[in-house]
């Protein structure tokens, strides 16, 4: 009698507790009641979508959509003033100096044959690391989904990295690769000649695109051991039943299912490579010459650390910028679409 | 809607209060060589004492923070209200003018008068602000290594070629990287170039064509780049027109010789010690010169501050004779103020290199070319650095032959003077 009196004084207390917990919910569900009845009544049930869209909309048309304009706005105007009112019209003149070249191939024959350079560096660098990029993070991913020992701490080992600040890994990589560094140190150590490697064009251009691979790679793991472990597992049981080879296997059943994720992380790592500006200014500043000079960089030198600045120029260089990340986004939800339409088909 | 509009007027002046200078503040952009923020912080502190009603807060920030973001600060009408910087005359549109603040703009011009060019705009008579430090670039030897390879130190009226030469057998005597260091920066190339007879400055005033004098000390600057005599290192560290210096590697021991100036007098001082013997060497000479290039660090008035009135009683207070003459003395700079000079100076350092050093600075700054003297009140001055540095490093990378980078320097220049009339 007492054990059930006991229990019912705790029911009460807990349905107490809760709604006590709950007052103040109540009342701002009270507070919001009449508004939204008023909303839904003035513009239906489909206005209460806008509605609730609205402020989205208004911090993407702050902040991404009204920069864009403005930052156009710019590209069509020419100085060195930094307000726009103060900056004289002069039409698509920043972009025809962009683009006075006789031989886009040959930078040296551009009028701004530093952005060409930049261009051309930037093409060969998304090339390059995309593609070392996904091919690391996916052989990483299948090694730590394997009943590997302590995989927990290689998981940790691998993400690591992602934690650090790019600067931070700017300056770690040229302390380990500057001529007086940690690489030339083991070197000298071990009885081989040191070797300036920042001063280097194509060791300093390695340099960036392992140094990249290296901050970056733990986070797309991650997303590529998600998919791996979203995989049935009866699959594998069948396929080993049926004592399918593992190479057979990999492609047939684990890279298929494993495309919408590898989707993500190439477009993913295709916008980041395209924007690529921190931790490689930090290591090389862009030198040795240019030859680490990014499309990023340059419009941060023209628009902001020159002598002179000329942000209608800086801006124009953006704009092109962002339109080929428009187009490389627009081809990847091609992709992605065509594939789910194949899927539905199937 | 009246209501509206004044809850939305109410609520702009919350916003504008919250973020506006309050009465009596005054801030203070400052960057540091040595141990200049650290004076500064104490002479402030007194200040401070003295005039409860003013408070001065020193924001310190590296030497590319400066040189990077202040000016789109200033171009934003925002900024601090005092800053330190080097390119005192190319933003010179920004500075107050302190004559009718200051408490006596006599005093300001008899003391200050000569480098009042640098940092205010062309035609004007404004009192912008004060040199802190004046600076001369020159060259440093590391004695030691000399000493150590039994090469005599060249000269006074030594050439580069001198240098190059001795520096060179020292190296390959010591075991060295590098020879020779000169800081990646368009200032630096230009003392040089102009001992060999450059002319950056146009007849209209504008900047003229890189001439045969820049052309022919360029050309062994990327000879000596090639051949090891100079550090490579420093000129292809980065693109466009970042600055870097070669004092680390001359602390380290790593140079024998480096051209860089007189502002690194106390960092030397401090931080090779006695680690090994170093000498100021003073410029050397090329077929036309021997000059260095005058420069330094201005302190201005920035006139998009609220409280202009305090502005002037703090610049007052740190232009006054005897608190130059110890900023000076305790930091081991170079004064510009006439009277401190007149009077003479008791640097406090118990470095007798350091103290040498400053001697050497003193007597070259009496050598300097007509021109060397004109280039820091110059406007272009810094667009001709800034492509100097650029081209002049791409071509040491091996990306331009020297002839395409002295028609991308010409190139360049030309598109900036386009630009700056728009």
């Amino acid at each position: 009698m007492a054990e059930i009196s006991r229990q019912t004084r705790q029911s009460h207390t807990g349905q107490s507790l809760g709604e006590t917990a709950m007052m103040p919910v109540r009342f701002a569900m009270g507070i919001i009641d009449a508004p939204l009845r008023w909303v839904q009544k003035k513009f239906g049930l489909g206005g209460m979508a806008a509605f609730f869209l609205l402020p989205n909309m208004l911090i993407f048309g702050i902040f991404v959509l009204l920069p864009f304009f403005i930052n156009f706005a710019y590209s069509m105007t020419g100085g060195t003033a930094l307000f726009l009112s103060d900056r004289t019209f002069v039409g698509a003149d920043q972009y025809s100096r962009l683009f006075d070249c006789s031989n886009y191939t040959n930078p040296n024959t551009c009028a701004e044959d530093t952005f060409w350079t930049a261009v051309g560096n930037t093409g060969w660098f998304v090339i390059l690391q995309v593609t070392l990029m996904i091919g690391f993070s996916l052989v990483t991913a299948l090694i730590l989904n394997r009943d590997l020992m302590a995989r927990s701490f290689w998981r940790a080992v691998f993400f690591f990295p992602v934690l650090l600040s790019p600067v931070v890994v700017g300056l770690i990589w040229k302390w380990i690769l500057q001529r007086q560094g940690l690489l030339n140190f083991g070197l000298y150590g071990f009885g081989f000649d040191p070797h300036v490697w920042l001063n280097d064009r194509n060791w300093a251009f390695a340099a960036t695109v392992g140094v990249s691979i290296w901050a970056h790679m733990g986070f797309y793991t991650l997303i590529i051991l998600a998919g791996l472990q979203a995989i049935p597992k009866d699959l594998y049981e069948a396929a080993e039943m049926d004592g399918t080879r593992a190479m057979r296997v990999f492609t047939r059943i684990t890279l298929p299912l494993l495309m919408p994720n590898l989707l993500v992380v190439i477009v993913l790592v295709l916008i980041r490579a395209v924007q690529i500006f921190d931790e490689v200014y930090v290591l090389t500043g862009g030198g040795p010459g240019t030859s680490t000079l990014f499309v990023t960089q340059y419009i941060y030198e023209t628009g902001f650390a020159a002598q002179l600045r000329n942000p209608g120029l800086a801006a124009a260089a953006s704009i092109l910028m962002g339109l080929v990340l428009v187009v490389l986004t627009l081809v990847q939800l091609g992709l992605s679409r065509s594939r789910d339409k194949k899927g539905a088909r199937k | 809607m009246t209501k509206t509009r004044t809850m939305l007027a109410a609520f702009a002046v919350g916003l504008l209060t919250s973020t506006a200078a309050l009465a009596g503040d005054v801030r203070i952009m400052w960057y540091s060589d040595g141990v200049e923020g650290e004076v500064l912080k104490d002479l402030i502190d007194r200040f401070m004492k003295d005039n409860p009603d003013i408070k001065v807060i020193i924001d310190n920030v590296s030497f590319s923070v400066v040189r990077e973001q202040l000016p789109v600060q200033l171009e934003a009408g925002d900024g601090p209200d005092i800053a330190r910087l080097a390119n005192i005359k190319a933003l010179s549109k920004h500075w107050l003018d302190l004559r009718p603040l200051v408490a006596d703009s006599a005093y300001w011009d008899k003391n200050f008068g000569d480098q009042a060019d640098w940092m205010r705009p062309d035609g004007s008579n404004q009192i912008s602000g004060f040199m802190t430090q004046i600076t001369l670039t020159g060259g440093f030897a590391n004695k030691t290594l000399f000493d150590q390879a039994g090469v005599a130190l060249p000269g006074k009226d030594a050439t580069w070629d001198d240098w190059a030469k001795a520096s060179k057998q020292v190296a390959e005597s010591q075991q060295i990287p590098f020879p020779m260091a000169l800081d990646r920066s368009g200032h630096r190339l230009t003392a040089p170039d102009l001992s060999f007879g450059a002319n950056y400055i146009g007849a209209d005033g504008k900047p003229a064509a890189l001439d045969d004098g820049a052309k022919s000390f360029i050309s062994k600057f990327i000879g000596w780049i090639e051949d090891g005599t100079m550090s490579k290192d420093i000129w292809v560290s980065a693109a466009g027109s970042t600055y870097r210096a070669g004092a680390d590697d001359f602390i380290n021991g790593q140079v024998a010789f480096y051209y860089s100036g007189s502002w690194q007098v106390p960092n030397f001082s401090t931080k090779i010690g006695s680690n090994f013997d170093w000498v100021a060497t003073g410029s050397p000479c090329g077929p036309a010169n021997c000059t260095g290039m005058p420069g330094g660090a201005g302190l201005v008035a920035i006139k998009y501050t609220k409280n202009p009135k305090d502005v002037a009683k703090v610049m007052d207070y740190l232009a006054s004779e005897p608190i130059v003459k110890e900023f000076s003395e305790r930091t081991l700079f170079l004064p510009a103020h006439k009277g401190v000079i007149e009077n003479g100076l008791n640097f406090k350092t118990d470095d007798a290199q350091a103290k040498a050093a400053l001697g050497i600075f003193v007597t070259a700054s009496t050598g300097l070319s007509d021109l060397a003297r004109k280039l820091p009140g110059w406007a272009w001055s810094d667009t001709v650095y800034g492509a100097l540095v650029t081209r002049v490093s791409q071509a040491a990378a091996g990306e331009m032959t020297l002839d395409e980078a002295y028609t991308r320097i010409d190139a360049d220049i030309a598109a900036k003077v386009k630009d700056s009339a728009l």
